[in-house]
């Protein structure tokens, strides 16, 4: 600090402090709504402390859905969701960790075009292709499977430039060495590199976990088979007439199960998530 | 840039690019190619039979009032979510730079809702602000505001962006408060020795110095607000009341998946491939420039 003013200390604490309450009011209320019972939520206003229907709400939904809406069992959603978001990271490191080691690493026809290849699709997120997608996806009978929610979103020109960008750093004595002591390039890779790339690893997978869970449009589009819904996609079908129809008691009790493993990630790894946000986008 | 040491294989890196450049072609550039196919073709109405039909997509489209309606609906909501995401953010970010005490976990307690699906964020703001049981509503209601966003058009984009900022400002906010810890020291303190108070020394130093973040932001907040916002509004209004909130993206999917209107879907999808690019390239120009500094 570069002067004493204590009214402007004052003052930064305030907004800061709004700031979060702000930011934390809907979550407060959601969970709130999760421990009530549906007549206690009807009611207006609806009350503002916890209530104490907390068990028999999210036993509700985790083993059976909502009762008007959707009655696709919450437990399963999280399973599927956890597929995704576990299988999405894990592919798109393994893909663009290697291909971009090709890369970097090697000289061989067509590199360029390669890289230029997987470059441009930055410009083509899933949601200006939608109905050609999903004809692939159809055509390849790849509906309802994991496979179809998760392969088509595991090519990533981000990662792949991550890791370039990393290699480029990665001192040439080392590949040197490596070739001197007679190591292959997948020695060099696996003894040196892999070691090397941990923490760009950790942070692209916060960053790709996060990714995953919270898809939205993709799986809406190819998951027509109720064991096969996300939580996010489950959400969005227990929503189905004017707001008094609803059962938000148990809406809110799903909400609150969708944000919190995404939610405990990003806090619990923040220090990777920071490295991953700041660095996937430069 | 290029690599001194490299090592030497007839077919391995081929092997190593292969599962990428497999998937990249499946499912990106195949259906790219066929949006761009589609858009040139009229199905009929069972989908039996199409023609090669050249613009006419496109230049039905661009006489179809709903759609221009889109654009101008768009270009309102993502300014909107831009400018309200950003300034909101810069302000607590300012403000979280100057505090030493629990920098840490204002910090913690501000970067949460990035965890949040865009859809579940819609969600939220919904209940709050449902006209009959809201509690949002509950209270406006007491200011005499009389809200029901299912029928007020304007309630309805207001809705879909604060939800979308909401989800929004962490972002921006991490961002923002690693520009400012990049900024001297020794210049604001030069400043404040030469007699420049706070609010001058943020406007007159802090704020240029941090312009290309801001700049950055703006076009991640429109690419945000552009494609990412999808799941804010199909979760709550969808596109509705009379189109009010119906998004350019919003309105491929409508017409393609719901209307089953192959053809000016694809054309939509086009024009939209067209906007990223143009976004993206907008943002490597400003990567250029930051190298410079």
């Amino acid at each position: 600090m570069v002067e004493n003013r204590p009214w402007l200390t004052f003052l930064s604490h305030t907004v800061l402090i709004l700031g979060v309450l702000a930011v934390a009011f809907p979550l407060y209320v959601t969970f709130v709504a999760s421990t009530h019972s549906l007549q206690d939520i009807m009611q207006v206003p609806m009350p503002l402390l916890p209530g104490d229907q907390l068990v028999a709400n999210y036993a509700q939904v985790l083993g059976a859905g909502t009762t008007t809406g959707s009655k696709a069992a919450v437990s399963r959603m999280l399973v599927n969701s956890l597929v995704m978001a576990l299988a999405i990271p894990l592919g798109k490191i393994a893909i663009s960790i290697i291909a971009s080691f090709a890369i970097v690493y090697f000289r061989f026809r067509l590199r360029m075009f390669f890289f230029w290849m997987i470059f441009v699709t930055l410009m083509l997120p899933v949601e200006v292709r939608i109905i050609p997608t999903f004809k692939v996806i159809a055509d390849l009978g790849m509906l309802n499977t994991y496979a179809g929610l998760t392969v088509p979103l595991i090519a990533s020109a981000t990662a792949t430039f991550l890791f370039r960008q990393f290699f480029m750093t990665v001192p040439d004595e080392l590949a040197e060495a490596a070739r001197v002591d007679g190591a292959g390039p997948m020695r060099f890779f696996w003894d040196v590199l892999m070691p090397l790339s941990k923490t760009t690893m950790a942070a692209l997978f916060v960053i790709q976990f996060i990714y995953g869970w919270n898809q939205y449009l993709w799986p809406l589009l190819i998951t027509t088979d109720e064991s096969m819904y996300t939580t996010v996609i489950g959400i969005k079908r227990m929503i189905v007439g004017s707001d008094a129809a609803n059962e938000w008691n148990l809406i809110m009790a799903t909400a609150i199960l969708a944000m919190l493993p995404p939610a405990v990630v990003v806090v619990l790894m923040q220090k990777w998530f920071v490295k991953g946000l700041v660095e996937t986008e430069k | 840039m290029e690599k001194r040491v490299v090592f030497r294989s007839a077919w391995l890196p081929y092997a190593l690019v292969a599962p990428q450049i497999a998937i990249t072609l499946v499912f990106f550039f195949w259906p790219a190619a066929q949006a761009v196919w589609y858009s040139f073709q009229l199905q009929d109405a069972f989908g039996l039979r199409s023609q090669f039909v050249g613009l006419q997509n496109f230049a039905a489209l661009f006489k179809d009032g709903n759609y221009l309606a889109s654009f101008k609906v768009t270009a309102v909501f993502s300014v909107l979510v831009a400018f309200f995401g950003i300034g909101i953010s810069l302000l607590l970010a300012t403000m979280a730079d100057r505090v030493l005490r629990g920098a840490l976990a204002y910090k913690t307690l501000l970067i949460w809702p990035y965890a949040v699906a865009p859809a579940i964020a819609g969600v939220l703001w919904a209940f709050l602000f449902a006209p009959s049981i809201g509690i949002v509503t509950y209270v406006l209601k007491g200011f005499g505001v009389d809200w029901n966003w299912i029928i007020n058009d304007n309630q309805a984009l207001l809705l879909v962006v604060i939800a979308s900022v909401w989800k929004q400002i962490s972002y921006n906010f991490l961002f923002f408060l690693a520009g400012l810890q990049s900024i001297p020291r020794s210049l604001i303190e030069a400043a404040a020795i030469d007699g420049a108070g706070p609010a001058r020394r943020f406007w007159t130093i802090v704020f240029p110095l941090l312009s290309p973040t801001t700049f950055f932001l703006l076009v991640v907040n429109m690419v945000y607000a552009f494609f990412d916002t999808f799941g804010v509004i199909d979760a709550t209004t969808q596109g509705g009341p009379a189109q009010a909130t119906q998004i350019l993206v919003y309105k491929v999917y409508h017409d393609g998946v719901k209307a089953a209107d192959l053809g000016g879907s694809s054309a939509q999808s086009v024009i939209l491939m067209f906007i990223v690019i143009a976004l993206t390239v907008a943002q490597f120009r400003f990567v250029e420039r930051k190298v410079q500094y």
